[in-house]
């Protein structure tokens, strides 16, 4: 059994900075990943075709390839061709690039769940291109796309873990390392899951909560 | 007022023709609408009514053919004129496309405050005022699906009037209402054409046009088949096209 003194005092400040590295690269992730996929999502709705066509390439592949292997890439590959990134950086890249793909397809079934009749309507006031897409469909598509782009970002947090591969060692690699030196897997793997486990549930109860403030009568998911 | 613009029309449409699909859908359609008149388009289904009021703001461009604000030929290739002729052109659809995530208040003046450049407090306002105008000034706090489908095309009305609209297009507005609610719709509108708006609209209302419009164009396949006053086409024993059109909705009605 692991001693409740080594827990606290050897276990628990590990864990606590592999979190400190975890979130480094989690919040970032989600928030940059979030946007990028509002801009990408809105440019295979929008864009002339051929960037249409672009941004459907590049989500296809994004999606169509296996997580680990693109950071492989990043990390091991793109040196060969002179691009250099620290493990933190080719994680961090990989991450947003992964998450953008997919927040994109939320955003783009929500931009184009909105009924054409509004824009119409907008169009028919004078409102600009521009202004149409920020204060009509925007505002609607991501309130449409909140679930999905929040079950994206649960996702996330969860294989942000992948990191460790790359030698990046946040709190999966802190376990790893734990149970290397003591072999205590059951008590350390079980403890890092609660972190994983608790960031899930306080992104969900924040996520819920951003959906409750942000809900219009007869607007989005209706239950 | 002038001689000069009393004889130009707010809105002029010369020989307007568009194809969709490669189908001819309009075809040579001129109209000229002079302040204070209002003008009913009649037809039957796929007439191309609403294509045509489509094409009088450029929400559709037309193939041939040119419009004529207030005397101004306007270029549709300059997005800036196209964009002010919408704004000085207002419109009412049958199906109210209000802004679902916007109260009724600020589906009336959120334009006021991007396209007309308002302070929002000065746009809020006046939405108020408007909503005020078509009855609904307790509602301003309400989003569309809190309002029922009267409701919803009173506020449409409110945010086309915010506007300073020169000439209103209005495609059949009570088409999609229940019966109980057409009767509130259509005293907003009569409520306008009293104040001395001008106004084209689509519309199956018979009743209503007899009273209002000052002309009568009967559109079919595309093209206007039959026009006049009210009072010309729709007189006891006329054989008009619109005396049969109007009979066969009356029948058609009365069957179910
Ligand atoms: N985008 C489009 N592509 C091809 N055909 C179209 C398109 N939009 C409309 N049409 C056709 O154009 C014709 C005219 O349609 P429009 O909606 O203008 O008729 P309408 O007189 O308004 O009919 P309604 O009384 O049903 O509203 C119809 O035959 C319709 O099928
Ligand atoms: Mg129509």
């Amino acid at each position: 059994m692991l001693s409740l003194d080594m827990f606290w005092n050897r276990v628990i400040p590990a864990l606590n900075e592999g979190l400190f590295f975890s979130l480094s690269l989690i919040i970032p992730s989600a928030v940059i990943g979030f946007l990028g996929g509002v801009c990408i999502g809105a440019l295979r709705v929008y864009a002339p075709p051929a960037v249409r066509r672009i941004a459907d390439f590049h989500v296809g592949v994004i999606r169509g390839v296996p997580l680990l292997l693109q950071l492989y890439f990043l990390y091991y590959a793109l040196p060969k061709w002179g691009v250099r990134f620290s493990p933190y950086q080719a994680a961090l890249l990989g991450f947003i690039l992964c998450s953008s793909a997919y927040h994109s397809e939320y955003i783009r079934g929500a931009l184009l769940s909105i009924r054409q009749g509004q824009v119409k309507a907008a169009y028919a006031l004078g409102f600009s291109t521009l202004q149409m897409a920020l204060c009509i469909v925007i505002p609607q598509a991501v309130r449409r796309a909140l679930p999905g782009c929040g079950n994206e970002i649960i996702y996330l947090i969860k294989y942000s873990s992948l990191a460790y591969v790359l030698t990046f060692i946040e709190l999966t690699g802190h376990a790893k390392e734990l149970t290397a030196r003591s072999f205590h897997y059951i008590e350390i793997y079980f403890t890092a899951g609660m972190y994983y486990l608790a960031m899930t549930s306080l992104a969900a109860w924040l996520l819920g909560l951003l959906e409750k403030k942000t809900r219009i009568p007869g607007f989005g998911a209706q239950k | 007022m002038n001689e000069a613009t009393q004889q130009t029309p707010v809105l002029e449409a010369r020989n307007i023709g568009k194809s969709l699909g490669g189908r001819p859908i309009l075809s040579d359609l001129s109209l000229s609408v002079y302040k204070g008149e209002m003008k009913v388009l009649i037809g039957p289904s796929g007439a191309g009514k609403s294509t045509f009021l489509q094409c009088l703001n450029h929400l559709i461009t037309p193939d041939t053919g040119e419009l004529l604000l207030n005397g101004e030929r306007i270029s549709p290739a300059n997005k800036g004129e196209l964009r002010s002729l919408r704004e000085r052109v207002g419109m009412i659809f049958q199906d109210f496309n209000l802004f679902d995530h916007l109260t009724a208040q600020e589906n009336v003046s959120i334009a006021l405050v991007k396209v007309k450049k308002m302070s929002r407090r000065d746009a809020s306002l006046r939405a108020m005022m408007e909503l005020e105008r078509v009855g609904l000034s307790r509602r301003a706090g309400l989003y569309p699906a809190e309002l029922s489908g009267g409701q919803k095309q009173r506020v449409a009305i409110a945010r086309a009037l915010a506007m300073d609209p020169e000439v209103i297009l209005l495609d059949e507005p009570t088409s999609a209402l229940d019966p109980e609610l057409v009767g509130e719709v259509l005293a907003a509108i009569r409520e306008l054409a009293r104040g001395g708006m001008t106004m084209i609209m689509a519309t199956h209302q018979m009743d209503f046009a007899r009273a209002l419009a000052t002309e009568i164009l009967f559109m079919e396949k595309g093209a206007i088949i039959e026009r006049g006053a009210p009072a010309s086409l729709l007189a006891p024993g006329a054989k008009t096209r619109t005396q049969a059109f109007f009979a066969r909705l009356v029948a058609e009605e009365s069957a179910c």
